[in-house]
């Protein structure tokens, strides 16, 4: 009995779990820590909430990358192309005929045959990610200064209104310095990333085609010997992050208003980081989408600390590399113990060796 | 003959694209070969592109290892060859008079960041089982802004004769002195392959790390020696950058040079998921990259257009490339072998049945 009991809820608790809660932790300890140090801009909500309105694309960005990695992929076109999606709804909508309808039709389908063409060709065509996702890279930063070089402010009226379009909570805000009470604005960039947030993350949990991308990420040979179609499974994968790339990319335009040759430049790079904050492994086959935002949001929360304590700006990213670097140790070793400890206290000693190496291989894979 | 072609299969496709970006230059202009004399120093097209992908070169060298050892990549060597070269000039500026051994004397000194900077991605990768490409994220983020600090000021200036002729000629020699010192550094790893069982034991690590450990190989050690290797690699095409340059731009030198590293050793035909690895297929990829540069830029294309035509002809590389295209070939021209063989054989002698089903087992 008391062996059951050793056994069972350290093998429930799934490794996707484990680095997710080592995120989430992270994530509210660092948070207290801001409040503490600096309470008079962490304890407001609108600080809170800003995090999410300035950096809507990149959290929907993330989520779609982390289907990417969970299915055992990479997708390093995401910033590339939410640039290119900005430029081109901007021009569009300077245009005569322009929409927000046709706007979002073209946000959508500009992410729509990223995702699908290099979905087939590394599905079908079973060429290394990595590459196709660079040409993808080069593909969309081409055709962005192809279509327009030169900033363009969107002045269609329709248009400033929803940028301008703030949704306000009355009962949450705080005084500023003149005693004046403002209230929470919520952009709708972020109920986006909630409704995004929700169903991604339950189709990923609960639905077959979640559990497929899982299975194919952690060992495809194997996926394939169950029946599940492996190449189908990673094409949709990269759709989907297309897909929410193309959405960022609306986000993003309707964030700032305006389309450049410079917007979500470098963004890939911080999606990956985010997403391995919150839990995700390159590998594959092993990571949580709720874990996604946490992961953004610590590595904003980085930022804000770092530019809160007021380090010179040179010296922003070092700190905030040396941030990422306890990060990376902290999951690292905890990872490691934990292996340590379920070898050492849930297996009878005859079977040790052969299950030491079990998990090796398990953990290689 | 069928050994040489086994031997170099995994160079055909490097190899190819590079004849077929020749062929296109020549369509272009039959001068594409010529080669003319300046100042006593060899100028052209084709040694431009030796000396343009000089530091790719060495670059994508390190990284081939990195990639067949520990199965991911380095992201971080932009950054790392910017701190190495922030180190050199720093130490060269210092000097109140800059003589050969200054130069030596700061580029071992680099050499040494560039080792500190290899043995800090490699403690990542090997003791605490980060990935690599995370790992190096870490420097990817941070490097150059320690490299900013290095500097003190924005972009100190290197204008002393020796780093000069290092980042253009010798007087007297009629080679760009980068190419010279390109094929020096890949001699030396040439060396270094022939006398040790450094490739058998990367490979070794790269195709199963449980295996490796079980016949005795550490491949803790051999993922921190690719890395350390690694951390040289940059030091080198950091020297050589900058003095190309003539001053250490840190926010800009070698910007965004892995993703031409890791596509120079896709190129090559190396699997970037570790294992078997072909340092010559890397080289000619880097070339070939700097060729493709070249060559887009002789074709007068629209700048704006250039990353559009570089990607498309990535995807057409990689898709005639591909395993599965590469299968339907070999199957189209097994089936035509076979057609061709029955049909001689109808038309001949009917005697020798045997050959014919052997040929449709093998299909």
């Amino acid at each position: 009995m008391t062996t059951v009991n050793v056994i069972k809820p350290k093998a429930r608790l799934s490794n996707s779990n484990i680095l997710f809660l080592i995120a989430a932790v992270i994530f509210v300890l660092m948070y207290i820590f801001a409040i503490i140090t600096f309470p008079a801009s962490f304890m407001q909500f609108q600080t809170f909430f800003d995090l999410f309105n300035l950096n809507a694309p990149l959290i929907i960005m993330t989520l779609g990358l982390s289907i990417v990695m969970i299915g055992g992929g990479i997708d390093i076109s995401v910033g590339s192309v939410c640039g290119l999606v900005t430029m081109a709804c901007a021009v569009y909508l300077e245009h005569k005929m322009g929409s927000i309808g046709g706007a979002i039709l073209i946000a959508l389908g500009i992410g729509i045959v990223f995702g699908i063409l290099q979905g087939y060709l590394i599905a079908y065509l079973e060429i290394q990610p990595f590459i196709i996702t660079l040409s993808g890279l080069f593909l969309a930063q081409g055709l962005l200064t192809t279509l327009h070089k030169d900033p363009i402010n969107v002045t269609m009226p329709a248009f400033v209104n929803l940028r301008d379009f703030d949704i306000v909570i009355a009962w949450l805000g705080a005084k500023n310095r003149l005693g004046v009470f403002i209230p929470c604005e919520i952009k709708p960039g972020t109920i986006i990333v909630v409704i995004l947030l929700v169903i991604l993350a339950s189709l990923m949990k609960w639905s077959r085609f979640g559990r497929n991308v899982y299975a194919v990420g952690g060992n495809s040979n194997s996926a394939m010997m169950l029946g599940i179609n492996v190449k189908r499974t990673v094409f949709i994968t990269y759709v989907m992050s297309g897909l929410t790339a193309g959405i960022a990319g609306f986000v993003y335009i309707m964030t700032t208003g305006a389309g450049n040759v410079g917007n979500a430049s470098g963004a890939e790079m911080k999606a990956i980081a985010s997403a391995i904050i919150g839990g995700t492994l390159l590998n594959g086959g092993v990571g949580n989408l709720l874990g996604a935002p946490i992961g953004t949001l610590t590595l904003l929360v980085i930022n804000e600390l770092i530019r809160a304590a007021g380090v010179q700006s040179n010296f922003q990213a070092m700190v905030s590399g040396l941030m990422l670097y306890f990060f990376i140790v902290l999951q690292s070793l905890i990872m490691s113990l934990r292996d340590r400890t379920r070898i050492r206290f849930t297996l009878p000693p005859w079977l040790r060796l052969s299950e030491k190496a079990k998990s090796g291989n398990h953990r290689e894979t | 003959m069928s050994k040489l072609i086994k031997n170099f299969s995994h160079l055909f496709l490097p190899i190819s694209v590079m004849t077929l970006l020749i062929i296109i230059n020549l369509i272009k202009g039959a001068d594409y070969f010529r080669i003319t004399m300046v100042n006593g120093a060899f100028y052209g097209n084709i040694p431009n592109i030796f000396f343009g992908a000089s530091e790719l070169v060495i670059l994508s060298i390190g990284m081939t290892l990195v990639t067949a050892a520990s199965r991911g990549q380095d992201i971080s060597i932009g950054e790392s060859a910017t701190i190495t070269s922030a180190i050199f000039v720093l130490f060269v500026l210092q000097a109140n008079e800059v003589t050969v051994l200054t130069i030596v004397a700061a580029f071992l000194l680099s050499c040494v960041a560039g080792l500190a900077l290899g043995a800090f991605n490699g403690t990542l990768v090997s003791v605490f089982k980060v990935q690599p490409m995370v790992a190096s994220l870490i420097l990817f983020t941070g490097g150059r802004s320690i490299a900013f600090m290095i500097d003190g000021k924005l972009s100190p200036i290197l204008a002393n004769d020796i780093s000069n002729k290092i980042g253009t000629v010798i007087p007297g020699v009629p080679i760009q002195t980068p190419i010279i010192l390109t094929v020096v550094f890949i001699v030396f790893v040439a060396v270094l392959f022939r006398t040790t069982n450094l490739r058998l034991y990367v490979e070794t690590v790269g195709i199963n790390p449980n295996a490796a450990r079980l016949n005795g190989i550490n491949p803790k050690k051999i993922i921190f020696l690719t890395f350390l290797i690694m951390g040289v690699c940059t030091a080198v095409a950091g020297f050589i950058a900058v003095n190309k340059a003539g001053r250490h731009d840190s926010v800009n030198l070698l910007k965004l040079i892995m993703m031409d590293a890791i596509l120079a050793v896709a190129i090559g035909g190396n699997s970037l998921s570790g294992g078997k690895f072909s340092i010559t297929g890397s080289i000619i990829g880097a070339y070939t990259i700097e060729m493709l540069n070249r060559t887009l830029l002789r074709l007068e294309i629209d700048p704006a257009m250039i990353k559009v035509f570089k990607a498309i002809f990535i995807i057409i590389l990689m898709v005639v490339a591909s395993p599965v295209v590469r299968l339907f070939l070999r199957k189209s021209l097994d089936r035509v072998r076979a057609w061709r063989s029955t049909a001689s054989q109808s038309v001949g002698n009917l005697k020798t049945p045997n050959t014919n089903i052997t040929d449709m087992k093998e299909e």
